[in-house]
């Protein structure tokens, strides 16, 4: 499974949510590559990818994909993650 | 994994802001200060922001300002503004900012040890009240776990 996370610059936010991400999927015994991208790249990146973490903003640059698009409020928060991505993937 | 470099010369502590240009301002003066990057980094900080909106507001009363690697990031660093007053950045959920962290990353490819640094101290769900009630550097410091 692949999962992709989005900010603007593809450092920082994004990267941060890639950390938390993981995380929580390791609690939750998930297989998952989790990759960090800037949404100039999201066609290529997110071709192949199951779930696309981002904010509210992108999600219309992100346009129609195959992929789950869930929208993450606060990134520090690991149970609004766990929430999201177990609704997502269980 | 470690933190980017937090010197005390990156820390403004009570700063005034009366927008979020000015919030993203001051933490890019403050790269500029630690050295970490030149003035432009400022502009280039709200420009993502103009672009891409109100993102950076990642967590109620925290803004991670940041740009791409680029010509005015000299070396990899990290700034922390807390402000006198909060600002809204126009963020639908996590306004109104109380801490703005400034990022400048040289290399997208090894920041990765660094934010997972960063998530560490956030992950703690009192840091950014902490932050944002600290009267010194060394609070700020000690808040983000730098000796």
């Amino acid at each position: 499974m692949k999962i992709v996370t989005i900010c603007g610059a593809g450092i920082g936010s994004s990267g941060i949510l890639r950390v938390n991400a993981e995380r929580v999927l390791r609690k939750l015994r998930i297989e998952a590559d989790v990759v960090a991208a800037d949404v100039t790249t999201i066609a290529e990146v997110a071709a192949d990818a199951q779930v696309i973490l981002t904010s509210a903003e992108f999600v219309d640059a992100i346009g129609s994909t195959r992929a789950d698009v869930i929208v993450i409020q606060n990134y520090f928060d690991t149970a609004e993650l766990t929430d999201k991505l177990e609704a997502a993937l269980g | 994994m470690t933190l980017p470099p937090l010197p005390e010369s990156a820390i403004v502590i009570g700063a005034d802001a009366t927008s979020w240009r000015d919030a993203v301002t001051i933490a890019g003066e403050a790269l500029a200060a630690s050295g970490a990057a030149r003035p432009g980094y400022a502009q280039e900080m709200i420009r993502m922001i103009e672009e891409h909106g109100p993102y950076v507001v990642i967590a109620p009363g925290l803004a991670l300002a940041h740009a791409r690697p680029g010509p005015d990031v000299i070396t990899d660093g990290l700034a922390i503004v807390t402000l006198s007053e909060p600002v809204r950045f126009g963020h639908p959920h996590n306004d109104p900012v109380r801490v703005v962290l400034g990022l400048a990353i040289t290399d997208p490819g090894t920041h990765l040890g660094a934010v997972a640094d960063l998530a560490n101290v956030f992950n703690d769900s009192s840091a950014i009240a902490d932050l944002a009630a600290a009267t010194t550097p060394a609070e700020v410091l000690a808040i983000m776990g730098v000796a």
